[in-house]
């Protein structure tokens, strides 16, 4: 057991970042990484050789979104949860100055998981499709509709000061 | 450098320089290119607005320390990592005191402060724990095939009725029972054993009277160790496991013990 909190507990903080990122209440998002951590705790005589962190995430991942399916109180396939927008999301956040957290609460879930692997948890592309059971090329194109949704969110947000070069069509 | 060249610039090329993703010579070719492409070095720089918004917004969670309920060693191989309900949650905050104070317990002398009764016994109990678990051909004295003889040959010799925890739901059988020197009283030890092995001794003794003391948690080594005093008695249950499935252990024998004497009055 302990050769298992050696090699689990380094991922906890990342695991805890992605969970608050979806879910917005740390509560909530520490409930989801215990959850987490129980599954692969469980799973762990099951686990392939292979990239730890991507497959925590996995688990991470595939939790959330059981507990999306649970809390909509309807069975859906994962096609449907595509366009999953805000989860969590504090009225009142969006009221006063826009948080970037905002913005990518707004994105499908699809597009903001890759968007956060990528570019909060420092994951390689090809570590991002292992996460999600998607090829490569599907990373990319969700990262291009991400970003592509973001820089609007940008322009619209009043708080932020444009600076040169920000205007685009 | 245009658009067409043979090796032109792709989208994948961008979200790699905003990533930092790219190896130096493709960095320089990408920056040149962007430098000709205004509309594109624009949206690069808010790509990089967002990503480096995002991580600003988000690095304090991972700065953290870990919450003491994400440890895999308050988690593993359960469930459900709730302290018991019945418990006032007096006694839950001394428990976690008592989690935090026990850390440094091993080897290097006692945990100071209240309580601190507790501490040769529960190192006793370990030592025993250690002593008589990796025995493989005579772990106990007395084998629990007629338990009712092991209860009434503890009892005989420690002079108080002495009571077998049934632990079956928390998945360990009786194995038996041994008695130890403990000063001038003698203790009792059982154990018990599940399905895969793990060894569980449950060490009592007389103890300080009255009270009611909380769950004391110490760990040496890779043996957990959960103590409590109750009425006259002082308990230990030790095992090579997780706190979690100790504490259950631990509060299932606290109920059986204290239900007994509850009757029997």
């Amino acid at each position: 057991m302990d050769d298992l909190a050696v090699l689990i507990e380094p991922q906890i903080p990342a695991l805890r970042r992605y969970a608050t990122a979806l879910l917005r209440q740390r509560e909530a998002a520490d409930d989801l990484v215990q959850d987490t951590l129980e599954r692969a705790i469980r799973a762990w005589p099951q686990r392939r050789e292979g990239d730890l962190r991507a497959w925590l995430f996995a688990i991470l991942r595939n939790r959330y979104l059981e507990g999306v399916r649970r809390r909509r109180g309807i069975e859906v396939g994962p096609e449907a949860l595509m366009e999953i927008a805000e989860v969590g999301v504090d009225p009142e956040a969006a009221v006063g100055a826009r948080d970037v957290l905002d913005g990518i609460a707004a994105l499908p879930e699809e597009q903001r998981s890759v968007l956060l692997l990528v570019a909060v948890e420092d994951m390689s592309y090809a570590e991002v499709a292992a996460v999600l059971a998607i090829p490569v090329g599907t990373v990319m194109s969700r990262l291009s509709r991400a970003r592509g949704r973001l820089r609007a969110f940008l322009d619209r947000a009043p708080t932020i000061v444009t600076g040169h070069l920000r205007r685009v069509k | 450098m245009t658009a067409s060249d043979p090796r032109p610039v792709g989208e994948d090329d961008l979200h790699a320089f905003v990533d930092g993703r790219l190896d130096p010579g493709r960095r320089a070719r990408v920056e040149a290119w962007l430098a000709a492409h205004p509309e594109a070095a624009a949206r690069v720089a808010a790509d990089r607005e967002v990503r480096e918004r995002l991580r600003a917004r988000l690095a304090p969670v991972a700065d953290e320390p870990i919450p003491a309920r994400l440890r895999i060693a308050n988690l593993a191989g359960s469930r459900r990592m709730r302290l018991p309900r019945r418990w006032p949650s007096a006694a839950a905050a001394a428990l976690l005191l008592a989690l935090g104070g026990a850390a440094g317990w091993a080897g290097r002398g006692a945990v100071p402060g209240p309580g601190a009764h507790a501490e040769p016994m529960t190192q006793a109990a370990v030592s025993a724990f250690r002593t008589y678990v990796v025995e493989a051909a005579h772990p106990v004295e007395v084998r629990a095939d007629g338990s009712t003889d092991l209860v009434r040959w503890l009892s005989a010799r420690l002079g108080r009725p002495v009571t077998v925890p049934d632990l079956r739901a928390q998945g360990f059988r009786l194995m038996g029972g041994r008695l130890l020197p403990a000063g001038d009283e003698p203790a009792a030890m059982l154990m018990y054993d599940d399905d895969r092995g793990t060894r569980l001794t449950l060490y009592s003794r007389a103890g300080p009277t009255g009270g009611r003391g909380v769950f004391r948690y110490a760990r040496a080594d890779d043996v957990a160790a959960f103590s409590w005093i109750d009425a006259g008695m002082s308990y230990v249950v030790t095992a090579r496991t997780d706190e979690a499935r100790l504490l259950r252990v631990a509060e299932a024998v606290d109920a059986q013990v204290s239900g007994k004497r509850e009757v029997a009055r």
